[in-house]
């Protein structure tokens, strides 16, 4: 097996630079031309990540270092790891697009993203630590029916891991296109194939690692990008609003809330499925058991949060350096489009999630855009690699060991199973992401958020902390939760009128978001069934609390560190 | 762990302290910080011309530093559980254990 991720690595690396020429050649309109100082750090970064890969493959014998690296990530390298998950192309090119777009609004975006740390601190990192080994439905099902929650818990994962996954390829698609001149199918493929050898070979270490290392480079990025923009302003922030409001069209309404968000039921509904939706992701929970213990667990949150808070204040400059930089420099510019609308904003080449790239450009040369193209390659393939992870291990452990098995599968099956698993993923990522290559698919991370926030997160905020909680009402007031959030979105603008082209003002829902109503749905489902539940597996449910819960406080009886 | 030992450690005073403490901190910084978002969403969804209040002669608004203050306070918050925790809790805990 060793022997044959070298070889693939050898094989990656010998077609990666024909792949790109002989897709450059092809004449693809939006398509950049070829940029050979980003494929070069590409395919270092390619290099070391497969390097990394053999070497976590070597220390990966067990289904605990499988899953969660063996226990042994500290707190700082967990914390930048959480980062890396979150920081993603999305957020780092989709928020800096959007404040160079609209200012302001770019800056609500991002405070919603970074507000559910506190509380997955708060309430969740330490207690999911003490209870659980690989998934969060070992917490969940701690105590409850493990057949029934299981299944519940490996819905609402594999359902949030699906839609993350393919809007993450199909921006991978769409971006690596732009960036290396690559085509489109070639572009998902290659994600989808370096994912799937990170994860079979490497495990949760190399998935980890690799996202350490990107997240390091994208920080240090971005903080460069950030400097350079002040730096041309003396360090004066003023100074750089007051000359991006005097070139941005909208003039001075880009220093408050635009029309971004207007209705507000909708702002609190959008607010609530990025606060709750955070502590329901599965790729980023299952972060909590690579950790040594619950203190190392809260310590992680603690960087991460720092970090994910530091990165959106990068950003946010970032966009208006992009205004003032970007906008006003024609060679960024689409000239027929320049000429239409007379916006430098509306006519940058490649769309307003090219804003940071151009910038990248402009304040570094072609040797930055090739540094921050490669790392915005890098991020996604690390983001991609934990929701894969995530998604196997929820068939492999939820599913195989934990249902099909009663919990006596071979460790060794079980880890066989979670690498075939993978492989199912990656090829299912990919047809996917060549069939929705041309959907709009920007509502399904919200969908995905919407989802662990009114599914996962209502099961197992209740499982941790309320005793009167029974099979029953977890499992009816779950489904509720994941039903009501994917008929929520299909029935919102976005889906609705939006993608499946109904008229304006048609969707039956009007909000964007979901949450409001499914998050409501799901705790009162949840809490009405246990109430009224009076069955004997209820009665067990409710006594398994106490020792439940001395266990989740104390940590006396958690799983280890090294081994199971 | 055995069906009496969480019985035990129920009774520990030590237990009902770190309990007791640990309850009460989570929730308050969580409802801390709820407030604190909210409050700033119910202000962009009701009062997006308080955000727009321009600070002294230049461009920068108001919203600019509101909006810096809730990602900072998400930091400060997360940084006064963890340092309670690690000074207080794990001291209670390795009592408990040690019982």
């Amino acid at each position: 097996m060793k022997k044959l991720s070298f070889v693939l690595a050898i094989a990656m690396f010998a077609s990666l630079p024909t792949l790109a020429l002989a897709a450059g050649a092809i004449d693809g309109g939006t398509k950049q031309s070829l940029n050979s100082v980003a494929i070069g750090m590409f395919v270092a970064f390619v290099a070391l990540t497969l390097g990394i890969t053999y070497w976590a493959a070597k220390q990966t014998a067990s289904a605990a270092d499988f899953y969660s690296a063996g226990g042994g990530i500290t707190g700082f390298q967990n914390g930048l790891a959480i980062a890396g998950d979150y920081m993603s192309a999305a957020s780092f090119l989709g928020i800096s697009g959007l404040v160079y777009t609209s200012g302001y609004d770019g800056l609500i975006y991002s405070v919603g993203w970074l507000v559910g740390w506190p509380i997955v601190t708060f309430l969740i990192a330490e207690q999911l630590r003490n209870l659980g080994k690989f998934t969060f439905a070992d917490v969940t099902s701690f105590r409850l029916g493990q057949t029934e929650i299981r299944i519940l818990a490996a819905c609402g994962s594999l359902v949030t891991v699906a839609f993350y996954l393919i809007a993450q390829m199909v921006g991978a698609g769409k971006l690596i296109q732009l960036l290396f001149g690559l085509d489109y199918w070639m572009a998902v493929v290659l994600v989808g194939g370096l994912m799937m050898i990170y994860v079979t070979f490497g495990g949760m270490k190399a998935t980890t690692w690799v996202q350490i290392i990107k997240a390091v480079l994208l920080l240090l990025g971005a903080t460069f990008m950030a400097g350079a923009v002040l730096y041309k302003f003396g360090f004066s922030p003023e100074a750089l609003f007051a000359k991006a409001t005097e070139v941005h069209p909208k003039k001075t309404a880009i220093m408050e809330p635009g029309s971004l968000i207007s209705n507000p039921l909708s702002a609190i509904s959008l607010g609530l499925a990025l606060m709750f939706g955070t502590a329901g992701l599965p790729h980023i929970l299952m972060r909590f058991f690579t950790v040594k213990d619950a203190k190392a667990a809260r310590k992680s949150v603690f960087y991460a949060t720092g970090f994910i808070g530091y990165f959106y204040i990068l950003t946010f400059i970032i966009g208006f350096g992009a205004i003032v930089l970007v906008s006003t420099d024609t060679a960024f510019l689409d000239a027929s489009i320049l000429e239409k609308t007379k916006s430098g904003i509306a006519a940058i080449k490649g769309g307003s999630n090219m804003a940071a790239i151009h910038l990248a450009d402009a304040v570094g040369g072609n040797v930055f855009l090739g540094f921050i193209s490669a790392v915005a390659f890098a991020t996604i393939l690390a983001v991609v690699s934990g929701l894969a992870l995530a998604g196997a291990s929820s068939i492999s452990h939820d599913i195989y060991a934990m249902v099909i098995k009663g919990g006596t599968a071979d460790e060794q099956d079980e880890i066989r199973v979670s690498k075939i698993a993978t492989l199912f993923l990656g090829v299912l990522a990919i047809i996917l992401g060549i069939i929705f290559e041309n959907q709009n698919v920007a509502f399904m991370v919200g969908l995905a958020f919407a989802i662990a926030a009114s599914c996962n997160f209502p099961v197992l905020v209740m499982s941790i902390f309320w005793k009167g909680l029974t099979t029953r009402g977890a499992m009816i007031g779950g489904f509720l939760g994941l039903i009501s959030a994917v008929v929520g979105v299909i029935l919102s603008p976005a889906v609705w009128e939006a993608t499946l082209g109904n008229p304006k003002g048609s969707a039956p829902v009007p909000l964007d978001n979901p949450a409001l109503f499914s998050i409501t749905l799901a705790f009162a489902g949840i809490w009405l069934f246990s109430v009224l539940d009076r069955s004997a597996r209820a009665r067990a449910d409710r006594s398994g609390f106490d020792a439940q819960y001395v266990r989740c406080q104390t940590g006396i009886g958690a799983a280890g560190a090294v081994t199971h | 762990m055995d069906g009496n030992s969480h019985e035990k450690i129920k009774q520990d005073p030590n237990y009902q302290e770190l309990v007791r403490r640990r309850s009460s901190l989570g929730w308050t910084l969580s409802l801390i910080m709820l407030v604190i978002y909210f409050g700033f969403i119910l202000l962009v969804a009701y009062a997006p011309k308080f955000l727009g209040i321009r600070l002294g002669a230049g461009v920068t608004t108001i919203g600019i530093p509101i909006g810096l203050f809730v990602i900072v306070s998400a930091f400060v918050l997360t940084g006064i559980y963890v340092s309670k925790a690690n000074s207080a809790y794990d001291t209670l805990i390795r009592r408990i254990i040690e019982r």
